[in-house]
């Protein structure tokens, strides 16, 4: 498992595509701290920085660009193929694949979000943001890392979850927030550290046991998908 | 010693029928995969490496399923056609990477192994996407064998390599072969396939046309007479008494010798000598002209 993690980890960074991952944390981080020194009220940028940017994009986007990363891009090139013809379980390779991409994702959000939360209202808010962008991370992580296995355009698909599903959707028409992570991660952080700058629209039970259906359920279809991968049988 | 067994198998996609009720077994040795393009041969062999399920129909290793067995791969080892590899790992990392996931006790005492198999210890701390297309073959194969399966597929393994290379690795499969374990190439380079193995599978529209040694193939297509280059002594006289065998079809006269059409191999071979002897002709040369792969891969096709 951990020559699998090394493997996906050094792929990962060794991309372009990695460099995606810097721009939207530097605008959250850069943002909370123009709004902190000229001094603005936080209850008049925190909701929209905080929640509008960092909960609603870069949490996802980049949960986005690592889950569909670490194992989209070697099914694509076909790269897959090395690692699909070892004694492997099926399990293992996807826990490791989880591994990298949520602990990729959650440090790539966390961080920026904690620093966003510590501006905006202090410590406690920016540990609540971080705790919840964590189980944000997995989650999202399990369904981006799904969607790679299930569909050859899962960049597509994810943005159209992101963009329609939850920032669409979810804004208009209440049942879908059910299967919204970012519904979820708002919850929890709301529920850790209460500012008024969160609008959580599940309750805490509803939000804790959807994300770890998504997590638990992704990553259990994930390794059932991987385990009957076909190679496109190209006839020559 | 392991045995690749495909029994009654058959895949389509939709209403496209790919492989259509195929059995054969591999035994150990080398045995070449052939079939024009589009008729199946990839199809077949990723069935065999459990990356395709068939339609229809086992594929199986030693009496194991191949699909949805990751436990086989401790058996076999496989070079797909398409040439994708981690090119930011160096070759050594690539295949010491591969020893640790098929849990070896020693991984780097195998990779090196494997890496000298294939000569490739002097560019073994490049990074692999710096190499040319043969060297990169010829990491895949290293990373493929460096846990000595008794089962190795390989799609086009030539594919990308110079004629110094082709060779070496025509050597590595003949002597894998020769120590027992089982090898299936495809190539669509019947040369290659000639020098390499008398064994064949000829696929053809996905149907196995063929099975067994080129040679003894060739000798029961009865329906198509034997073409035989003959050199005597006074080869007009023995066309003459050649044209009296019952075996013999045709003999046509050329510059450097006969070319006699014989429509039963066995008969002709037997009936030549004794013809020649009571004529008191010397033999110099008796050359089956169309006993080469290239003949009969055509006859099938045509067939």
């Amino acid at each position: 498992m951990s020559t699998v993690a090394y493997i996906t980890a050094r792929g990962l960074f060794g991309r372009r595509r990695v460099l995606l991952l810097l721009p939207l944390p530097l605008l959250l981080v850069g943002l909370a701290l123009i709004c902190r020194a000229y001094d603005v009220d936080p209850t008049q940028w925190g909701q929209a920085v905080v929640q509008g940017l960092g909960l609603a994009v870069v949490l996802p986007v980049i949960s986005l660009i690592v889950g569909t990363g670490v194992l989209g891009s070697e099914v694509d090139d076909g790269t897959i193929v090395h690692i699909l013809t070892k004694p492997l379980p099926r399990r293992d390779i996807i826990l490791a694949k989880l591994l990298v991409a949520g602990g990729v994702s959650a440090v790539a959000a966390a961080v920026p979000l904690f620093i966003a939360g510590v501006l905006a209202d202090g410590v406690k808010f920016g540990v609540a943001l971080a705790v919840a962008a964590v189980a944000g991370a997995v989650a999202y992580s399990a369904l981006f890392l799904l969607l790679s296995l299930v569909t050859r355009r899962p960049v597509l698909l994810g943005l159209v979850y992101i963009l329609v599903w939850e920032g669409l959707l979810g804004r208009w028409v209440s049942g879908t927030r059910v299967l919204s992570i970012e519904q979820y991660v708002i919850t929890i952080a709301d529920r850790m550290a209460p500012t008024g700058m969160l609008d959580g629209k599940v309750s805490l039970p509803v939000a804790l046991v959807m994300a770890a259906i998504f997590a638990i359920g992704g990553t259990l279809f994930a390794i059932n998908r991987l385990g009957s991968f076909s190679v496109a049988g190209e006839t020559s | 010693m392991s045995v690749v067994e495909l029994q009654n198998v058959s895949r389509w996609y939709g209403n496209v029928v790919a492989v259509n009720d195929i059995s054969m077994t591999l035994q150990p040795g080398v045995t070449g995969l052939l079939g024009p393009n589009g008729a199946g041969k990839t199809t077949v062999l990723h069935m065999m490496a459990g990356f395709l399920s068939p339609s229809r129909g086992t594929v199986t290793i030693d009496g194991s399923p191949t699909w949805r067995n990751p436990g086989i791969y401790r058996q076999l080892g496989l070079v797909a056609e398409k040439e994708a590899v981690h090119g930011f790992l160096t070759a050594r990392q690539f295949v010491v990477a591969c020893a640790k996931m098929q849990k070896l006790p020693d991984p780097a005492a195998a990779a090196q192994r494997a890496l000298e198999l294939v000569e490739m210890t002097s560019a073994q701390d490049r990074r692999i996407e710096t190499f040319s297309k043969g060297m990169r073959q010829r990491t895949r194969v290293a990373a493929a064998l460096v846990h000595e399966p008794q089962v190795l597929l390989l799609d086009e393994p030539f594919n990308g390599m110079d004629p110094r290379q082709r060779m070496h690795m025509m050597e590595l499969l003949h002597s894998l072969g020769d120590r027992g374990h089982t090898i299936l190439f495809s190539s669509h380079i019947l040369e290659e396939v000639e020098q390499l193995s008398g064994l064949v599978q000829v696929i053809v529209a996905g149907r196995l046309a063929a099975s067994g040694d080129y040679r003894r193939i060739r000798r029961l297509m009865t329906n198509r007479p034997h073409v035989f280059a003959v050199q005597s002594s006074d080869d007009r006289r023995l066309a003459v008494a050649l044209i009296g065998e019952k075996s013999v079809s045709g003999v046509e006269i050329e510059a450097g010798g006969l070319t006699v059409r014989a429509s039963d191999y066995g008969s002709f071979t037997r009936a030549l000598p004794r013809i020649a002897l009571g004529e008191g002709i010397r033999l110099r040369r008796l050359l089956p002209s169309d006993e080469s792969l290239e003949s009969v891969f055509s006859y099938l096709l045509e067939a």
